[in-house]
């Protein structure tokens, strides 16, 4: 091949023009995603359609971890009813993405093995899809029966429907239903056109991710307008991202006891989230983060008081952190819960495409902060942890050991941090995008990578922004986690994943 | 006549009693001793809403669950009286009155329909089947160490056989009633009243559908039976002959402790595994087979 198939960039470097993307054929792209895959290596980072007048652009973002490249390859349909060959069947990664082209625009994926609706958004191709005909999938027998769980559900939390088939206590199969939100987010960023109207957005794509989706839409941004963050910036914003990590964490360590009815280490647990996000607070008046992340910019620059604060928190929640989980993984009763339960294999988690702490408690070393480093971790060093069992017991470890390194994180950034210029700048509202270009921007949030990628014309007004929260994969990881187990282990299952569901509605 | 008094008495306490240990233990300011009473006052005043699909049964059975609760407290004796009931045997007719009323409970949460009941009524009996044998084995133990076969007389003699290994049967009986207590009342570690979560829940999944009026029934039924066990653990524990005076304090004092120690139970361990449950209940029955084993060989009908 004389034309290279593929384009090349890095995580938040400066965005690509959008002609440099090689327009191949089908059977090129075909071969390019279907290669690429065939090295464990690499994953789909996100795979999304276009519409243009009278044609369909299709783009897939792959990662490469080695190298810390993105490819992405580009094709024309050129028309507005295509029918394709399915790449889903040979990697079921690619499922749910081809299931997304689908339900938006029609195209016809032959071969795929389960061609079902993503989030039912307003604006889907066939309107005669609807949640409520939706047919479940069955199984037909005496033995059997089904248990259908949702949307509405005991406790504060998302619109959902779990419908699992069982034998007695035992679970067969899972199906998860997710799309009642029709919330429309990625429309909302071309419609809300403002630079503040955006940031906002990007921190409601999912509550509990504040930081990390604002982050990956900042960067997006800056890598489109030119605007580079001063090093004391770019610390802050990996000491805010890490703060997030471990507020979550710790709270998902609460929750995980509060399902086996440990009542000890569910209290110590959430006391010890309400210092952590009491501490966010402190810093921009927010306890989730909210306002603290803009492009070009911040309103709450670091203070000399702020970061001994967030020292001493640092020294609290290390003690008090390692005395609970000592307690909690020495406890028997706890122990015969979690070991065992739940499990993911390599192979499946592989397949499935999982990422964050779904993937790395399958022996999976995926981890942007490393593979595909953004603001400062390009100069410092992560050591992601890795655990091989993929049961409830290893997500709710390697919480503990993500909570460790993420301290030890934000104390040595804090300590590079107070040499620098503090001069951060107030945020630029009044931007201008880069025309014709397009970038992605990816960030390792607390559950895993969150990937923000959009595209503009020639006037350098959006015409397309795409959202893809890790929960996408992972939610898949769960329904397979449940399989063989007892439907009154699929609570603690799903707490130690802890998956999003807005950030699945988009 | 006093010892129902009483009971009714200390059903009122136990469940804040345990609520106030769980927030102590776990250094949260948590609810009044009283919050369990006002909320059941609220429940009271509210009328209740049916399903369509429910019939008959759905409604009567609350009701039935606390009358044989009601009744099954009058057949345990106080001090050194006779209780209002007492016939030879008449531990069977109060298993199988607590038994009747589950039985209704298992048979309306299974009249709603819902898949979330009838998988909880399919737990609900299991677990409770597996626990029976307990409480049977442990009576014929009394019964067989006394040779008494009344809850009046069995308890009224208890201490008087003279036999020097008294204070191990109520050391045994003490556990395994606590034991038989928190399996009949879903309490940690075989069920979580806390939870939220369907899915895990075996008696809270029952009642989902039950509302205002007969929720109030429910838990009232509930509250009486901890101190009905409550009161079965006292009989064991302290010998019928005293000053009634003192037997009125020690009673209470007996309850009080007996709910402190659920709430401590409670507030350090997780919940079993749902599959482990069964083993975790024969093994219950099997020390209550040990002690009956001892008690054969004590009183020579079991040479070795």
């Amino acid at each position: 091949m004389d034309q290279p198939s593929h384009f090349k960039l890095k995580n938040n470097y400066p965005a690509g023009g959008v002609r440099e993307i090689p327009i191949s054929g089908y059977d090129d792209f075909y071969s390019f995603v279907t290669d690429g895959l065939k090295d464990e290596a690499r994953h789909c980072l996100a795979y999304y359609g276009i519409k243009t007048q009278d044609s369909l652009k299709l783009y897939c973002f792959l990662a490469d971890d080695p190298s810390g490249n993105i490819e992405v390859a580009a094709y024309e349909t050129g028309t507005l009813n295509p029918v394709l060959r399915s790449a889903a069947d040979l990697f079921p990664q690619l499922s749910v993405f081809e299931r997304e082209i689908n339900e938006n625009f029609g195209v016809v994926f032959e071969g795929h093995p389960w061609m079902k609706g993503v989030r039912f958004p307003h604006n889907r191709r066939d309107k005669s899809k609807t949640m409520e005909n939706y047919p479940f999938y069955g199984i037909e027998s005496e033995e059997l029966h089904e248990v259908g769980v949702g949307p509405v559900h005991a406790g504060v939390i998302e619109p959902g429907h779990f419908r699992f088939i069982c034998n007695g206590e035992k679970v067969l199969h899972l199906e998860i239903q997710l799309g009642y939100q029709h919330r429309g987010t990625e429309d909302l960023f071309l419609s809300k056109n403002t630079p503040l109207q955006r940031c906002i957005l990007a921190e409601s794509i999912a509550g509990d991710t504040a930081v990390g989706h604002s982050l990956a839409h900042t960067q997006l941004i800056e890598s489109l307008t030119g605007l580079e963050p001063g090093e004391a910036l770019q610390i802050e914003r990996c000491v805010a991202l890490e703060m997030e990590r471990i507020a979550v964490h710790i709270g998902d360590t609460a929750a995980l006891c509060g399902d086996v009815a440990y009542q000890l280490g569910q209290v110590v647990c959430e006391a010890i989230r309400t210092r952590v996000i009491n501490t966010t607070q402190l810093w921009c008046g927010n306890r989730f983060g909210k306002g603290l992340i803009r492009s070009g910019g911040s309103n709450f620059p670091l203070s000399e008081e702020t970061a001994a604060e967030i020292i001493k928190m640092t020294d609290f929640v290390d003690r008090q952190f390692s005395g609970i989980t000592e307690c909690i993984y020495s406890s028997p009763s706890v122990l015969a819960r979690f070991e065992d339960i739940g499990t993911v294999t390599g192979t499946q988690a592989r397949q499935i495409g999982a990422v964050g702490i779904a993937a790395r408690t399958c022996g999976m070393a995926r981890d942007v902060r490393k593979t595909h480093p953004f603001q400062y971790f390009r100069n410092f060093a992560v050591n992601p942890a890795i655990l091989e069992t993929g049961d409830v017991l290893a997500r709710g470890m390697i919480r503990k050991l993500e909570v460790r390194e993420s301290l030890r994180i934000i104390r040595e950034l804090l300590e590079v941090w107070a040499g620098k210029d503090k001069d951060t700048g107030k945020p630029d509202y009044s931007y201008k995008l880069k025309p014709g270009a397009f970038s992605v921007s990816v960030v390792e949030g607390w559950r895993g990578e969150i990937v923000h990628s959009c595209e503009t014309d020639a006037k350098g007004n959006l015409v397309h922004y795409k959202v893809k929260d890790p929960s996408v994969h992972n939610w898949m990881a769960l329904a397979l986690a449940v399989r063989s187990q007892e439907i009154s282990d699929f609570p603690v299952c799903n707490k130690s994943f802890n998956l999003s569901y807005c950030g699945h509605d988009l | 006549m006093p010892g129902v008094i009483l009971i009714f008495i200390s059903a009122l306490f136990f469940p804040g009693i345990i609520l106030r240990t769980k927030s102590i233990a776990s250094g949260r300011k948590g609810p009044g001793i009283f919050q369990p009473l006002k909320d059941i006052a609220v429940l009271l005043r509210k009328g209740s809403v049916f399903s369509g699909t429910t019939g008959i049964i759905f409604q009567i059975a609350p009701v039935i669950a606390l009358s044989t609760l009601v009744c099954a407290s009058l057949l345990l004796p106080f001090a050194n009286q006779r209780s209002l009931i007492s016939f030879g045997g008449d531990f069977i007719f109060f298993a199988y009155l607590i038994g009747l009323g589950k039985f209704f409970s298992i048979i309306a949460a299974l009249d709603t329909g819902s898949s979330f009941e009838g998988m909880g009524a399919n737990r609900e009996a299991f677990f409770s089947m597996l626990i029976e044998p307990a409480f049977f084995i442990l009576m014929a133990t009394f019964a067989m160490f006394t040779g008494h076969t009344s809850f009046s007389g069995i308890f009224n003699h208890f201490f008087l056989t003279g036999n020097d290994y008294v204070l191990i049967f109520s050391i045994i009986g003490i556990f395994l009633f606590t034991q038989i207590a928190m399996v009949e009342n879903s309490r940690v570690p075989v069920d979580d009243p806390r939870t939220h979560l369907e899915l895990t829940m075996i008696h809270e999944v029952m009642i989902l559908d039950n509302s205002g009026f007969d929720k109030a029934l429910i838990h009232i039924t509930s509250y009486l039976k901890f101190a009905v066990y409550g009161s079965l653990m006292y009989n064991i524990i302290v010998p019928s002959g005293w000053n009634i005076f003192l037997h009125v304090i020690l009673f209470l004092a007996v309850q009080l402790l007996f709910a402190v120690a659920i709430g401590l139970l409670e507030s350090f361990r997780a919940r079993n595994k749902m599959n482990k449950n069964p083993k975790y209940l024969l093994t219950i029955s099997a020390i209550a087979w040990i002690s009956f084993v001892i008690v054969l060989i004590l009183t020579n009908k079991l040479t070795v």
